[in-house]
């Protein structure tokens, strides 16, 4: 009733390309977002914040990035997890070299450096394609992730053989080490996560994303009208890798706070997939729907029992909520195989011409 | 309708901020119901455990162990001094990211001590813990080097730190060779798990191994290797070391156990860390494993009368998780009694430090480093000869124990050596230098402020 846009002219074609096009959808970006920047640090608890929204975000990012590599250009990647290695284990020799530098400056660094390797094990994405190429990164993987544990310079050579995370601070406020408060982290997290989407958004609906998706869908004919394959596929490894690096790093200094070399082991990765194949592969806004099912929707299945006075114990709630996961994963790509954008644009079109569907 | 399509994908940014703000809805309802506070009547004990995912096989017998001493403190005694304990388990599956989630959850709960029973997780927290004034206490596992109570006042990790474990096996090794000088020329294996934790001991047995003569091998075992080690026991096989300690953790221990039977490895000379000495460690070689020992920081079988009353008062009163009575007694299950019972005499420190029958965090911090369990204590507690006497103090939060070697005699486990010494004068220098490390890896880590107790 309220969602329509009659009444609404488009005058230019600027306003007609916009990614909003509809007041009402501009109006709700920007209440989620006052809501995001404002509301939810004033309410919002410790665990809340430093539980399921800084990790919901972080992992939103590391599923943007897979998502330009897989959903867009169609690439299958199983080395998100190493490629978030790299941006975590970057970040921290860069801010033991120069400590002097603000972290947020090197936690975006450290993407460039996971870019380049992606680079790297991008370059047999022009010769293998499909499950062959899915291989092929896993080799990234398992490569990347014996680094972590068999250099100790990676990790200052620390006792722990882990990240220690130090104090760095933002105008004076400490943002990464155990005196940062979860609020300031979360505000950090926001911020990067906001701006990596808006730039990602940019870059899908302009010529890359155009380029990575004429690749997707057919590279022959893509090559045929005068794209070139390499660089385009290369492209989608280093910035799906960036965005990966950013997110690992995040993870690490705002989110963890030290992490050992198992946490960029193989099943984040496949986290990181399932995510963008339920979320809805090739949307931007499915890579924050798949983090929420994938990420928040067990955590909020966990506290259920509890909330209700159920007396069933950790375990056996762990192990339901494994069960109930699980099926609704089904369930959601058995109603919609396109993943749960679809099922949300397809709200909004019903929406759009309520109360007279067709 | 045709030309709105393109624009509709494209709106896509916007509504994703929309979904996600139900999401978060609906997620706070749930975290706020979930989060309950209530640690005015009573001691708050949470404990991490996984009794789910891969190592749930160690797992559940050491969380069986926790919680059932604890229940029994409650049911026989009424708690500690009079205090009923609020035991609560947070499910981690000892998955790192479920561990930090389960801290966030008990944080605000008032906990008076914190078990991780997770390495990784144990590294999460460690920073956290000075933040939140919060004790932890990694029972024999987490970093080594928090042992130095000066740099991290709010961690302890009682009884036995890895480095005390490796000295304590050369010094095995010694006596059953005829002395240290006989280490000279012979050949030792560290079969590890490729993990930090796997590798921890490597810094002792190196500089062991210079000062002895000794030559060190490394096997190392990928995390995702640890059921297939066949080509890493050819290596053994092919360089035959005289003696091979096991640091191992989960699925890989009763693999190394198989696999040194096959290659008719001895197994008086195979050794492992205390997190290879589960029931299910051995069990699946059976009899061919008769003689491999563990080093053990507990008695192992239910003769003590600490285990009787917990079976008593807990387990035959249906109030307990485990599967049978018989499991009451295995060496993991035990490690969890002695766990809750060093966590149950701190707090009784605590209570008679402060004269208060309620303590939070801080006073059982003060608790731990004014523990002292000796012979007799122990003994009062119906563990007699248990676990080797225990005492701590402001700088030393480990008290390098005594540590035991039970032997696999086919079925189950017994103690076959009561108790070794570790090396100390090599162990303390390592732990000294690597906390200064740690503290100088960690710019702006904090300067302890807590006061010492007097020793009373």
């Amino acid at each position: 009733m309220l969602y329509r846009e009659a009444g609404q002219y488009k005058s230019s074609y600027a306003a007609d390309m916009a990614i909003f096009p509809i007041l009402q959808d501009r109006i709700g970006v920007a209440v989620i977002l006052l809501v995001a920047f404002i509301g939810l640090p004033l309410v919002a608890n410790n665990f809340l914040l430093n539980s399921v929204l800084i990790p919901f975000l972080i992992f939103a990012l590391a599923a943007i990035g897979l998502n330009l590599l897989t959903g867009y250009t169609g690439l299958l990647s199983l080395g998100t997890a190493g490629f978030m290695g790299v941006g975590a284990y970057a970040c921290l020799k860069l801010t033991t070299y120069f400590p002097q530098v603000n972290i947020v400056v090197w936690i975006l660094a450290s993407g460039f450096f996971s870019a380049a390797v992606g680079f790297l094990f991008g370059l047999p994405s022009l010769r293998i394609k499909g499950f062959y190429l899915a291989v092929a990164t896993l080799a990234a993987q398992f490569f990347l992730e014996w680094c972590f544990i068999r250099i100790p310079w990676l990790y200052n050579n620390s006792a722990s053989g882990a990240i220690d995370v130090p104090l760095r601070t933002l105008f004076g406020i400490p943002i990464t080490g155990p005196t940062a408060t979860p609020v300031t982290r979360y505000l950090v997290v926001l911020s990067i996560v906001v701006v990596m989407t808006v730039a990602a958004s940019n870059l899908v609906h302009g010529r890359i994303g155009r380029m990575w998706m004429a690749v997707r869908d057919m590279d022959l004919a893509a090559e045929l009208i005068g794209i070139r394959l390499l660089r385009v596929k290369l492209l989608a490894f280093a910035v799906s890798s960036f965005y990966c690096g950013v997110a690992g790093a995040m993870m690490v200094f705002l989110w963890y706070g030290g992490a050992e070399a198992d946490v960029f082991a193989i099943d984040q990765s496949f986290l990181i997939l399932f995510m963008v194949i339920i979320g809805g592969l090739g949307t931007l806004i499915g890579s924050f729907f798949g983090a929420a099912l994938i990420y928040i929707l067990p955590i909020a299945l966990r506290a259920l029992p509890n909330a209700f006075g159920l007396p069933i114990r950790p375990a056996a709630a762990e192990q339901l909520t494994f069960v109930i996961v699980g099926a609704l994963i089904i369930v959601f790509l058995v109603l919609e195989p396109n993943g749960l954008a679809r099922l949300w644009q397809i709200a909004k079109q019903k929406l759009r011409v309520w109360p007279f569907p067709y | 309708m045709r030309q709105r399509e393109p624009a509709q994908t494209k709106g896509e940014t916007a509504m994703r901020l929309k979904h996600l703000a139900l999401g978060l809805a609906v997620a706070t309802a749930f975290s706020a119901a979930g989060i309950t506070a209530h640690a005015e009547d009573g001691l708050y004990v949470p404990f991490f455990t996984y009794r789910t995912g891969p190592f749930a096989g160690s797992g559940i017998p050491i969380a069986n162990g926790l919680v059932d001493y604890m229940t029994m403190l409650n049911e026989r005694d009424g708690g500690i001094g009079g205090v009923k304990v609020i035991v609560e388990e947070c499910e981690t599956g000892y998955d790192t990211k479920k561990g930090v989630e389960c801290y966030d959850a008990v944080k605000g709960k008032n906990p008076v001590v914190i078990t991780p029973y997770s390495t990784g997780i144990t590294l999460q927290v460690i920073p956290k813990a000075a933040v939140d004034k919060v004790p932890v206490f990694s029972f024999a596992y987490g970093l080594s080097p928090s042992a130095d109570g000066n740099q991290f006042p709010w961690i302890f990790n009682a009884p036995a730190t890895y480095w005390d474990g490796a000295s304590v096996f050369i010094r095995h090794v010694a006596d059953v060779e005829g002395g240290f000088d006989k280490l000279k020329g012979k050949k030792i294996g560290l079969v590890h798990l490729d993990a930090p934790y796997g590798k921890e001991p490597i810094p002792l047995l190196q500089a062991l191994a210079q000062d002895y003569g000794f030559e060190l091998k490394l096997y190392p075992v990928p995390a995702a290797q640890m059921q297939n080690q066949s080509s890493l026991w050819l290596d053994v096989r092919r360089d035959r070391p005289d003696w091979i300690f096991v640091q191992g953790f989960g699925a890989m221990n009763p693999t190394a156990i198989k696999e040194a039977v096959k290659i008719g490895f001895p197994m008086n000379k195979l050794v492992g860390g205390w997190w290879a000495g589960g029931d299910d460690d051995a069990r699946p070689s059976g009899a061919d494993a008769k003689g491999y020992s563990s080093l053990d920081v507990n008695g192992v079988g239910a003769d003590y009368p600490v285990v009787q009353d917990i079976v008593k008062y807990v387990i035959d009163k249906g109030k307990s998780q485990v599967a049978s009575k018989d499991k009451a007694g295995e060496n993991l299950y035990n490690r969890g009694v002695l766990n809750s019972a060093i966590i149950a005499e701190a707090i009784r420190t605590a209570q008679k430090l402060t004269g208060k029958k309620i303590v939070n965090g801080e006073d059982v911090r003060r608790g731990f480093e004014n523990l002292n369990i000796t012979a007799e204590r122990w003994k009062e507690l119906g563990m007699d000869g248990f676990a080797a006497p225990i005492h701590l103090t402001c700088a030393d939060h480990n008290g390098h124990a005594g540590i035991s070697l039970v032997e696999w005699d086919g079925t189950k486990w017994h103690t076959s050596v009561p108790s070794i010494q570790p090396i100390k004068d090599k162990v303390m220098p390592l732990i000294q230098s690597t906390a200064d490390d740690y503290v100088k890896a960690n710019a702006g880590w904090p300067k302890r402020t807590e006061p010492c107790d007097k020793p009373s």
